[in-house]
């Protein structure tokens, strides 16, 4: 039996967001899926580019519209709605982005949505975490009509490259809902990698104190390569900008190095960290619930041990 | 007159810890504290603040689930909602069936607004909001961080994973909230002996036209994996070796 999985792209303007490659790998756990990549843009010649290498990929789809030049999941939606009646499954990544969309095109075709699949058992049995992770919830459909679905990122290695899938436009004419505008975005601009796809990882707790207490890991990150994380309460105290939590509401990510500085270990830190391959953790209180997790621990004062560690990298 | 309509669930409180049963068939529940889902409870503490404002007149909170569910909506009552709707439904509701019991809400109370959670700390779906703004046609705001109401429109802060990103909605619209939105009050004794006299009207599915439908089976609940116990470093050069003995440096 085949499935014809349909993916919706995200990307910023002209570049992919790799959270796309992750949604191909879940997708090709699908037995006998076929799966199409859509892409709604202004102009989506480079997005569509760069999905058509992404290995496995069968289609690449282009919705083009002056409407797209922003993500918008009331304006994307209908779009999105207009090709997918082929479509056994329609996958999106568990991103802000694809949360908000996936669930309203979910609603408008009166789908089941299976939010945060980290792993696919069949066509329709998949893995979710629930209650942030503190079980593992195991969900079946019925087969009959079509699934939505949102992928866990952190739970899937992103599709190689190397593919040469076929690029078509889809003539899409539908009406646009007017009802919702984009107004503006703040995006801290940064040069170091990007939380959600960085090998390496710096992420600091309350205990850093300040927002100046903060520029003792950004040192440390740009001596590791590394992008800074925060938990919940580092953001709460305005220590860190919200882009930058990590953690059941924040970002969830599977990093092979993650440096958990500071942190005491909440639950809701833990699920966004619980898939990278190392875990460190440098706090004062040696009971931190960190050190559960940690695969290295290291008991004592966070402001003489970062330099120390700086020093000697 | 001017409403906003805040949908509430009841979940297990977000101190308990969590255990798997045995058998595999859910979490553990009796005995265990329940509470209005925190992020709801955001919703609530928006809403009235807008009525507080004076941009509002009624706020009316709902809930669809089970009897023990009117718990929550007295709660909710207590902070200051003026009345609640219990939709009463048994087993799973799906954020498909809540939403379309929503929207038979809706069009009885015609709301200005609807606030609702961006998630239950419970199933963790994160649905319900957008899943309800696409069966009423309207725009949807999620992940709600600031609120601003002006004629006709609403302008709403979103908590996106690239940073801040603000759009602006015609009314009606559903609205979903984020954590950093504000900080619920504290319901004083006074307030619960009140809510007790507010109104709380208990509706069915059926009643409504809402067909209780499961899509998805629940299979089985696992306990999540365990990481394997690390190893404790003295300092910080004893902490760089276990990385490079890693391959990680």
């Amino acid at each position: 039996m085949s499935s014809r999985v349909l993916i919706v792209a995200e990307h910023e303007g002209a570049k992919l967001n790799p959270s796309t490659a992750k949604c191909v790998t879940c997708a090709q756990g699908i037995p006998g899926a076929q799966i199409t990549i859509v892409v709604c843009a202004v102009d989506a010649a480079a997005v569509a580019a760069q999905a058509a290498q992404l290995s496995g990929v069968a289609r690449v789809l282009c919705v083009e519209n002056p409407a797209n030049a922003h993500a918008l999941a009331a304006v994307w939606a209908p779009q999105v709605l207009a090709i997918a009646a082929p479509f056994s499954h329609i996958l999106g990544p568990s991103t802000t982005f694809g949360k908000d969309l996936m669930a309203r095109i979910a609603g408008f075709l009166g789908a089941p949505q299976v939010s945060d699949i980290m792993a696919i058992e069949s066509a329709t049995r998949f893995r979710r975490p629930v209650y942030a992770g503190n079980a593992l919830l195991t969900v079946e459909s019925s087969g009959e009509g079509q699934l939505v679905g949102t992928v866990r990122t952190a739970s899937f290695q992103a599709a190689a490259g190397g593919g040469a899938a076929p690029i078509e436009k889809a003539a899409v004419s539908v009406e646009l809902p007017t009802h919702t505008r984009f107004v503006s975005v703040s995006a801290a601009r940064s040069d170091r990698p990007d939380l959600q796809t960085a090998r390496r990882v710096v992420s600091g707790g309350r205990a850093l104190g300040s927002a100046e207490g903060f520029k003792i890991l950004y040192r440390l990150a740009d001596k590791l390569g590394a992008a800074v994380g925060a938990s919940r309460a580092a953001v709460d105290a305005g220590y860190a900008p919200n882009e930058m939590q990590v953690g059941q509401t924040g970002k969830i990510i599977a990093p092979e190095l993650y440096v958990a500085v500071g942190i005491s270990g909440a639950i809701q830190h833990l699920t966004g960290i619980k898939d990278a391959r190392t875990i460190v953790a440098i706090n004062k209180d040696g009971e931190a619930p960190i050190f559960e997790v940690a695969d290295i621990g290291l008991v004592g004062d966070l402001f003489q041990i970062i330099p120390e560690i700086e020093r000697l990298l | 007159m001017k409403r906003i309509l805040v949908g509430i669930k009841r979940v297990v409180d977000y101190n308990v810890r969590i255990r798997v049963k045995p058998d595999g068939s859910g979490v553990i529940t009796d005995g265990v504290k329940m509470s209005v889902n925190p992020f709801d409870e955001i919703a609530l503490e928006e809403a009235l603040r807008i009525k507080e404002r004076g941009l509002a007149e009624e706020v009316i909170v709902a809930t669809v689930g089970a009897a023990d569910c009117q718990q929550q909506l007295r709660t909710a009552l207590a902070m200051g909602a003026d009345r609640a709707l219990h939709v009463q439904a048994d087993g799973v509701v799906e954020p498909l069936v809540a939403a379309r019991a929503l929207l038979k809400l809706i069009e009885r109370e015609q709301p200005l607004l609807v606030i609702l959670g961006k998630q239950a700390i419970d199933d963790d779906n994160g649905q319900t909001g957008q899943v309800l703004a696409a069966l009423w046609n309207r725009p949807q705001a999620t992940y709600a961080s600031k609120i601003e109401l002006n004629a006709g429109t609403a302008r709403v802060t979103r908590e996106v994973d690239a940073g801040l990103e603000t759009l602006e909605v015609d009314l009606p619209a559903v609205i979903t909230t984020d954590l950093r939105l504000n900080e619920p009050r504290y319901v004083k004794l006074p307030d619960i002996m009140k809510a007790k006299k507010k109104p709380l009207d208990t509706l069915t599915l059926s009643a409504l036209g809402v067909e209780q439908r499961q899509q998805l089976k629940l299979v089985r609940f696992d306990p999540p994996l365990q990481r394997q116990k690390g190893i404790r470093v003295t300092d910080a050069a004893e902490l760089l070796a276990a990385l490079k003995s890693k391959g990680l440096l």
